[in-house]
């Protein structure tokens, strides 16, 4: 061992311009994903004058909120927003009161038909929503729920269900059963256990999936279209004024239907993966 | 219905399990079952009874078969260019590049993003003066109408690429997700055998993987039949697909009874598809069980 | 199968300036069998990792017969490898598992399933050959991992901690096996555990590593007898080495070693003053009568294993661990003189730990 060794470093050098190229590679998969994001603000944000020009500019030359006030104070707008926001919370609170319980039940008792039940739920996961709008508009109309609040959120609740249970079964499993023993053993109710041990261990869980809810009705635009007429939610108002509005307007409206989005996804990176996860199974 | 609870004493009331999910279960049923019902009595049932007349008034309809003929173009295409997408980007970020955790926030926000606010996302791009032509315009091309109705091709081009845009972040994801799942241990072990990058990918990654990967292309597949704001707001009505077809017979031509037969198309295909899958997915050898 | 040559291998931890290998140099010899031993964190797993490429040391070379590998591919390296956690594809059958090597080299099917044959026949493994590996235990899926490991016609054979999954009783009955097997097929082996025992009955040679560093390495025996250093003797056998402080002084009789207040017969060559006193439970006897040369102790704990009794000893404030005859009369608190077998003694230098080479 006197006279060390030549050490050949291609391979490292190999290894070195790989990294190189798949770095370029995320730089350009990225600006896909990004790039049309930045475009529809930059859109959102020019002045109307701006927008008629041609060729557009690629960097914003003023910072206008012309477009934006325009798009705020047409008619039916802030009513829409209103609406998607008021919507939204209501199916969050429905799904949860009528999924979370569900939830617990798949996590904690093994039941006969538990499996049939979680199939039963994949299943209605994968019905398209177009089978049930018109239907559902016309069993409303009869009710006499149709146009209003009510109808979306109940759209809304039944197709958050499926998910809203299976994600709230796989927060609950994880949350360990001898917690809730313990807890019972020293004098609480089943209610009172829930309450006090497995309800703060499953919030940031329950946080998640309610957010998640919020986003899909936010984004949810056929069913609340067809299932309102003057009492529609942000989406469905932009969808049916598609036709008739300037195109500056449907920049804005774009946008603000982007934002929940991409607030969404900054908040809830961290359970991304644990949702796909365990849902799938 | 009584079910019985394991490990307690055989009880008279109902089960707390069933006391659970009950309120789930009527509701699902009210708002699923009750409707699917009726979809199919609404588009075959007339005040005269059983009749096929509405669904031949679909048939008849030109817009239906190009409705038919655009739809199954999209997802044939559409599918397998977002799976190669998304595979490559979870390839890339396999590789734990400087700044992975940033990439992969960034690449799953179109995720959330509605198909309604992707589809105007690009309207801004493809639109006569938006944002593609006054690029081309700097090299000195011409502007393209790309969202003329006459220009079949760039039309069906701007739909795949938005929805590409905004569908592949999920299956991504799943797939990320799912690759979470799969120990280094094998990736290592092929490679000191003798296997090299494509033959691992082959013959340890993508076999591992395809459980998440059959879960995402059932959703895909029943989703993309689905597309509708995206080819609204790009091209109004010029580019018919099945559900948005559905949605013109309701609104703007009043016949909710044709629309449910347009439903039902919807569904059918759907649900073909569906089993298609598992049952070709199925076939193959039961393996890979964990 | 062909010989390893480490040099001056250096592999700092990535997150800090800790080094996993110091340093390192170490030759193996062709079909040897080379168990590198240590505690967890000494390094030796980033040791067979880098030997296998699954990573790149920061510095210095590695070569196998007299191709230089040090930063090649773990695919282009010709070696095979034993996980410690089996690493078998759950969704290949067994056979196609023991074959995988050989059919990432192309190797003719026919030809394929003679060497998986053969290899499952060696590992008892052949009624198995269709079944996933879901299917079996974790004692049967380790000999699929061996047996894939073993019909390739590798350079090298690498295993990591290969029985440390396996419960107590498994493991002896393997660790026969794995010896008959090892000796069979004559590869050159690289075996990396934390078992002294393990390390004892399997290798040709033992490298003792330590933070990063080789302290000691010998046959089984030579690491044994004749630790290097108080941290080899401490690591090595069951109970460990006993370590007891005391002074040598040279007197008309020749080199005496004085413990407490006994003088007791000493080996030569270790330079006068004070030094650590390095003894095996099974070199120390028990007496009765205070000869000459013993050292007076009381019986604190005896633990009867069975084949032998284990006691552990007061001697002045040491505690030390006698091994006795399993039939020896003993009771706690019975006051004993202990004779230390002079040829036996180890002697160590108090400050660095290092021992001195009394032979």
């Amino acid at each position: 061992m006197s006279t060390p060794t030549r050490v050949n470093t291609k391979p490292l050098k190999r290894l070195r311009r790989q990294r190189i190229a798949i770095q370029v590679a995320c730089l350009a998969v990225t600006a896909f994903m990004v790039v049309p994001i930045y475009l529809i603000a930059l859109a959102a944000f020019s002045s109307r004058s701006a927008l008629n020009e041609f060729p557009q500019r690629f960097f914003p030359s003023a910072f206008s909120t012309e477009t934006m006030s325009t798009f705020l104070s047409s008619t039916g707008v802030v009513p829409g927003l209103i609406n998607s926001i008021g919507v939204g919370i209501a199916t969050l609170v429905l799904s949860l009161f009528v999924g979370a319980p569900a939830g617990y039940a798949i996590a904690r008792f093994a039941f006969r038909g538990r499996n049939n039940y979680q199939l039963f739920l994949l299943f209605t996961r994968a019905l398209p929503i177009v089978v049930l709008s018109v239907p559902l508009a016309q069993l409303f109309l009869t009710v006499g729920v149709y146009d209003t609040p009510l109808a979306v959120t109940l759209l809304h609740t039944a197709l958050a269900l499926p998910t809203t249970i299976l994600l709230t079964a796989a927060v609950f499993l994880a949350v360990p059963v001898d917690a809730e023993e313990a807890a019972r053993i020293f004098g609480c109710t089943p209610v009172g256990a829930f309450l006090r041990v497995v309800l703060p261990l499953a919030l940031p869980g329950v946080a998640a999936a309610s957010i998640f809810t919020f986003v899909m009705s936010w984004n949810e635009v056929l069913g609340a279209t067809i299932l309102t007429l003057n009492q529609r939610t942000l989406p469905a108002q932009v969808l049916s004024s598609l036709s008739d509005s300037p195109l500056a307007f449907r920049f804005a409206g774009g946008f603000f239907l982007i934002v929940p989005a991409v607030v969404f996804i900054a908040v809830m990176r961290k359970y991304l993966l644990n949702m796909w996860g365990t849902t799938i199974r | 219905m009584a079910v019985a609870v394991t490990g307690r004493r055989p009880k008279r009331r109902l089960s707390p399990a069933f006391i659970l999910i009950l309120p789930s279960i009527i509701f699902m049923l009210a708002l699923f079952a009750w409707p699917m019902v009726s979809g199919v009595a609404q588009a075959v049932w007339s005040p005269d009874g059983f009749t096929m007349a509405y669904v031949d008034r679909m048939l008849a309809d030109p817009s239906f078969w190009q409705a038919v003929r655009n739809t199954l173009l999209l997802v044939v295409v559409l599918l397998p260019l977002q799976f190669a997408l998304a595979l490559v980007m979870a390839l890339l970020l396999q590789a734990r590049p400087k700044g992975t955790g940033f990439y992969f926030y960034l690449w799953a926000i179109p995720l959330a993003v509605s198909d309604l606010a992707a589809g105007l996302v690009w309207l801004s791009i493809f639109t006569d003066r938006g944002y593609l032509n006054s690029l081309l315009d700097a090299f000195g091309v011409g502007p393209v109408s790309w969202l003329s109705f006459e220009n079949y091709g760039s039309m069906f081009f701007a739909i795949v690429l938005a929805e590409l845009w905004r569908a592949t972040s999920l299956v991504m994801v799943i797939v990320v997700s799912g690759s979470q799942g799969i120990p280094k241990d094998y990736d290592e072990a092929a490679n000191v055998f003798g296997a090299t990058y494509l033959q691992r990918l082959r013959h340890v990654w993508l076999p591992l993987l395809k459980p998440s990967l059959q879960v995402a292309l059932i959703l895909r597949t029943i989703l993309a039949f689905q597309t509708f704001a995206v080819a609204q707001a790009l091209t109004g009505q010029d580019f018919q697909v099945l559900v948005g077809e559905t949605y013109r017979w309701y609104t703007a031509l009043q016949n909710p009874h044709v629309a449910s037969a347009l439903a039902l198309v919807v569904m059918v295909v759907s649900m073909v598809a569906a089993v298609l899958y598992l049952r070709l997915l199925r076939e193959e050898t039961g393996s890979g069980n964990r | 199968m062909a010989e390893i040559n480490i040099q001056n291998l250096v592999k700092t931890y990535p997150k800090g300036t800790e080094r996993a290998t110091d340093d390192v140099s170490l030759q193996v010899n062709e079909g040897e069998f080379m168990v590198l031993l240590g505690p967890s964190g000494c390094g030796k797993t980033t040791l067979l990792r880098m030997i296998a490429g699954l990573e790149l040391p920061d510095s210095g070379s590695i070569s196998v017969g007299d191709r230089e590998v040090t930063y090649l591919p773990p695919n282009q390296r010709n070696m095979s490898m034993v996980f410690q956690s089996y690493a078998v594809f759950p969704h290949r059958k067994v056979r196609a598992n023991i074959g995988f090597g050989l059919a990432m080299r192309k190797m003719p099917k026919a030809e394929i399933e003679k060497k998986v044959a053969w290899a499952a026949d060696l590992l008892e493994m052949t009624p198995y050959l269709d079944r996933f590996p879901a299917q079996l235990s974790g004692g049967q899926r380790q000999r699929v991992a061996v047996a894939r490991a073993i019909v390739v016609d590798a350079d090298v054979m690498l295993m990591d901690e290969p029985l440390s999954n396996l419960d107590a009783l498994l493991r002896l009955s393997f660790r026969a096996k794995l010896k008959k097997i090892v000796e069979h097929i004559d590869m050159t082996t690289v075996y990396v555990t934390h078992d002294q025992v393990e390390a004892l009955s399997l290798g040709d040679r033992v490298a003792v590593m330590r933070a990063g560093r080789i302290v000691q390495l010998g046959g089984p025996l030579e690491v044994y007898d004749h630790p290097a250093d108080m941290f080899v003797g401490g690591f090595i056998g069951s109970p460990p080495m006993n370590f007891l402080d005391g002074t040598l002084v040279s007197g008309p009789e020749g080199t005496q070693l004085r413990i407490g207040d006994s003088m007791i017969e000493a080996p030569t060559g270790a330079p006068e003053g004070k030094t650590k006193v390095g003894i095996r439970a099974e070199a120390i006897q028990l007496t009765d009568a205070s000869a000459k040369g013993t050292i007076p102790a009381r019986i604190d704990v005896v633990e009867p294993l069975g084949s032998s009794i284990l006691l552990t000893v007061e001697v002045g404030q040491h505690e030390i661990k006698v091994q006795v005859p399993a039939d020896h009369p003993v009771r706690s608190g019975d006051e004993v003189h202990l004779r230390l077998a002079p040829e036996s003694i180890r002697l160590y230098d108090p400050e660095t730990g290092l021992g001195w080479d009394l032979r």
